[in-house]
């Protein structure tokens, strides 16, 4: 087995990882390790722009932002990180601008900003231009950016290394992370890397779901490896389901075609968000219009065959505006339903797109390991992590802004921290269920598929865990998710061979998807509240005296909770700073 | 008050009539069988490739990619291909269907004549490393050569560098480029001489020497005029069939041609 050493492991490249990286790098001995060649991340699937105050186009400032945050995030958000995330949004997009990213221009020459959904004026006034963009194609233009100035300043990366394993140590009665454990894809090696500080950047777990507007890849696996380490999962019940995926494919239509003027209408043809938020109608936060489009199929008000989905009605914009604004998702639509948007509305329904819960951090980015602590030398950023600038909603264009500014500060802060911290030493045989785990499964012989347990889990999670939610259908759930546990462990690969051995790959991604669904669902059975992207509609109205709090989840052996052994749910209090908690209207 | 720099579109009606095609049923969706002979390549067990047959029942909007699913799936699970957004733009899943360079998530089936076998082999001139995976390290090796990135002397602005529409729009069409090898493994150039940079890594470099806040053109331009950069280029126009992302590639290599006779060196 191999063994490396630097001072700084960071697992992921997406924007948050190689955001990280350009930092760390500079500072501090530091390696990428990630499970796709870079390019490859899913941050390169975002469209619609990144929202900062820049105020180029109209009057706006970052205050305005940092309420928008809140109110998007129905007040769930952790304050002093969104105020954090709405200042430093400006150097953000200004560093991008400077790295070489291309972003569309006003008529003088500087960055043009367009309308994005909850992003408003003066609070809550009227919408405000505020997204920062390159057409639709702003998350490629930020991971393309982002790689070059990774390419500039000489990053390592280990390119199609999966990282299953943390390998902690406790020091003077803290746990500190010592180094991870990855498995090489071309070669099947196990090797095992120290580090005196570890940065988690591994992206979401959109694949729990059928209908998604996530990668394949995105399997939740950092967020599996930190719980089953014993660091806790906050907000995971919070869930992110984007108003326009492609009906029927779930492939994301951005929110800029509604910035850009387009709009929903149902069966009647009528334009039906004019009832649910009749302020900013079309543009309200994506978890209202969700609803509000799921709440038309349910009525009867659905379009096609099986009256399922609404349409996206583009039709009363210049082609020649749509072009210029709006390129790759009409081209979507194009190619994957043969609907041309100029002349025909495209038919759109809600789609799994964001995890707002995930690894607790600070506005430092260091991980928690409980309400109160830290664990020194450990850092999330991205939708790995939950600090919690999204609260139960994030509002379009701010992933982009967080994976920017809390990548930044995990790659400074952990460059900086290995610059005083020793190596801790490694656990004895550190690799030694990784390798337990591979052979398993290499040589696993069951009857069970892998395709059929993941599709029975994401068509499961579609019909019961999905916009509307009840104790009824997250129970069911529940035990559906045990049941396929159970299958899960008679399962059988057909790949013998250590190179490219995708087929293990897969194998361990579904352990993983399976573990996060429970963890999913127990969150939201406990919740009885509705609030942003969790609505139950067993309780329809936000509670703020009984659940103005996050969720902490732990993997914990000795308690039981909902019938799952091993697994303890806590609360962690919200921080407000400025806005107590209004009744949230648009 | 707002300065607003784009054409305001008039408020959309409240309320239109759809067509019933649109609003209401549209048929139900069609169903076809497909053969596909897959290049397959054990490196632990074979000497060279081979073709394997399968026979899979698709649906309507599937793509080349959802049948190589089913088959890994369902039927054999050692079948290895990259694979991630699924949607045309993470580049991972560049091969040949039908002997030409495509992203099997992007080349529906429909669009293909079902009625014949569907060939799928990995793309050429890169080291077959298992099934439809090749060592894309030699690509990527290529593109670093070309400085990728933008170069600026002086002092940083405090705000942004101002750039016109126009001048960005002369290096728009190259930024569209998701590293997916689908050109660079068609060109004919390349398959023979494994040493030419090849097209992926002139429209990277395109997309800097073009960038009117960029001052590192000359030396890109250096790079590029050795005798394995773009005058290896025979302008057979494969690599802009290939392209999924519709960018003019021979028409990029082109303009760096004439860049490069313009600043005569």
């Amino acid at each position: 087995m191999q063994v490396h050493q630097y001072d700084v492991i960071i697992v992921g490249a997406g924007g948050a990882g190689m955001r990280a990286a350009i930092e760390s790098g500079q500072r501090a001995r530091t390696a990428v390790l990630t499970k796709l060649y870079p390019t490859r991340s899913h941050t390169g699937a975002a469209q619609g722009g990144m929202c900062a105050a820049l105020a180029n186009v109209e009057e706006d400032n970052w205050e305005w932002h940092t309420f928008d945050t809140v109110k998007g995030g129905d007040y769930l958000v952790d304050q002093d990180a969104a105020e954090v995330m709405a200042k430093e949004a400006i150097d953000a997009v200004l560093d991008l601008e400077k790295m070489g990213l291309p972003f569309n221009r006003t008529p003088e020459g500087k960055i043009d900003q367009r309308r994005f959904g909850g992003h408003t004026r003066d609070h809550g006034k009227s919408p405000v231009r505020r997204s920062c963009y390159a057409a639709d194609r702003t998350g490629h233009m930020i991971l393309q950016t982002l790689y070059q100035n990774c390419v500039k300043h000489g990053v390592e990366f280990y390119n199609e290394f999966y990282v299953l394993d943390l390998a902690m140590t406790e020091v003077d009665g803290v746990r500190r992370p010592a180094g991870v454990v990855a498995y090489e894809l071309a070669t099947g090696e196990v090797h095992l890397f120290q580090a005196k500080s570890v940065v988690f950047a591994t992206g979401g777990v959109g694949k729990v779901f059928k209908t998604t507007s996530n990668a394949h890849t995105l399997t939740g696996d950092g967020m599996a490896v930190a719980y089953n380490r014993g660091i806790p999962l906050e907000d995971m019940e919070f869930f992110q389901f984007h108003p326009t995926g492609l009906a029927g494919l779930g492939i994301l239509l951005s929110e800029a075609a509604r910035g850009e003027g387009a709009i929903l209408r149902n069966s009647d043809g009528e334009r039906f968000m004019e009832r649910y938020a009749p302020t900013i109608k079309d543009l309200a936060p994506r978890d209202i219009v969700a609803r509000s489009m799921a709440n038309e199929v349910r009525e009867g008000r659905g379009c096609g065959p099986n009256k399922d989905y609404v349409l996206l009605d583009l039709t009363h914009l210049e082609p020649a505006h749509i072009d210029a604004k709006l390129p790759d998702i009409t081209e979507f639509a194009r190619t994957y339903l043969g609907v041309e948007p100029y002349t025909e509305p495209v038919p759109v329904f809600p789609t799994a797109h964001y995890a707002m819960g995930g690894i607790p951090t600070n506005i430092g980015a260091e991980v928690l390991a409980d309400n109160d602590n830290v664990i020194p030398g450990l850092y999330a950023a991205g939708e790995v992590a939950c600090v919690s600038v999204h609260g139960s909603n994030r509002l379009g264009t701010n992933s982009l802004l967080d994976i920017n500014v809390f990548g930044k500060r995990a790659g400074i802060a952990a460059a900086e921290y290995s610059k005083t911290a020793d190596f801790v030493e490694l656990p004895e045989g550190a690799e030694g269920d990784t390798v337990a785990l591979l052979e398993k499964m290499r040589t696993s012989d069951g009857t069970e598929r892998i395709g059929a347990i993941r599709k029975d889990l994401q068509e499961l999670m579609d019909a019961n865990v999905q916009v509307f939610r009840t104790d009824e259908t997250l129970r069911e759930a529940l035990d559906e998710i045990a049941k396929l546990r159970e299958r899960y462990n008679n399962v059988g690969i057909q790949d013998r061979g250590k190179r490219f051995n995708l087929d293990l790959l897969e194998a361990v991604e579904l352990n993983f998807l399976l573990e996060l669904a429970e963890v999913i669902s127990v969150a939201a059975i406990h919740r009885k509240e509705s609030r942003g992207g969790h609505f139950r509609e067993d309780f329809p109205d936000r509670d703020d005296e009984g659940f103005m709090h996050h969720t902490m989840t732990y993997l914990d052996p000795d308690s039981e909770t909902d019938g799952i052994k091993g697994m303890r749910l806590e609360t962690k209090p919200v921080i407000v700073t400025r806005y107590q908690p209004m009744e949230r209207k648009y | 008050m707002s300065t607003d720099t784009s054409t305001e579109t008039p408020e959309p009606a409240s309320k239109i009539d759809l067509p019933d095609h649109v609003a209401g049923d549209s048929g139900s969706i069609p169903s076809f069988d497909c053969t596909f002979q897959i290049a397959r390549f054990d490196p632990e067990q074979d000497e060279e490739a081979h073709w394997e047959e399968y026979k899979v029942t698709m649906y309507g909007t599937d793509r080349v990619l959802d049948a190589l699913h089913k088959i890994k799936w369902e039927e054999d699970g050692s079948l290895s291909f990259r694979r991630s957004c699924a949607h045309g733009v993470c580049g991972s899943d560049a091969m040949r269907i039908n002997g030409r360079n495509r992203l099997a998530c992007k080349t529906l089936l429909k669009d293909l004549d079902t009625s014949k076998t569907i060939t799928v082999e990995a793309i050429k001139g890169l080291p077959l490393e298992k099934d439809l995976i090749v060592d894309m390290e030699p690509f990527f090796q290529s593109y670093r050569e070309v400085m990728p990135f933008l170069i600026t002397s002086g002092h940083e602005p405090t705000r942004e560098r101002l750039q016109s529409a126009e001048q960005r729009e002369a290096f728009d069409d190259t930024t569209k480029c998701i590293l997916c090898a689908a050109c660079t493994s068609s060109c004919p150039v390349f398959w023979t001489d494994g040493q030419y940079f090849g097209p992926a890594a002139i429209v990277n470099a395109h997309r800097f020497i073009f960038d009117s806040r960029d001052e590192g053109g000359d030396m890109r331009l250096e790079i590029l005029n050795d005798k394995e950069g773009v005058w290896r280029c025979r302008t057979t126009f494969n690599c802009t069939e290939a392209c999924p992302r519709g960018i003019e590639i021979t028409k990029a290599i082109a303009e760096v041609k004439q860049a490069v006779l313009q600043r005569a060196f």
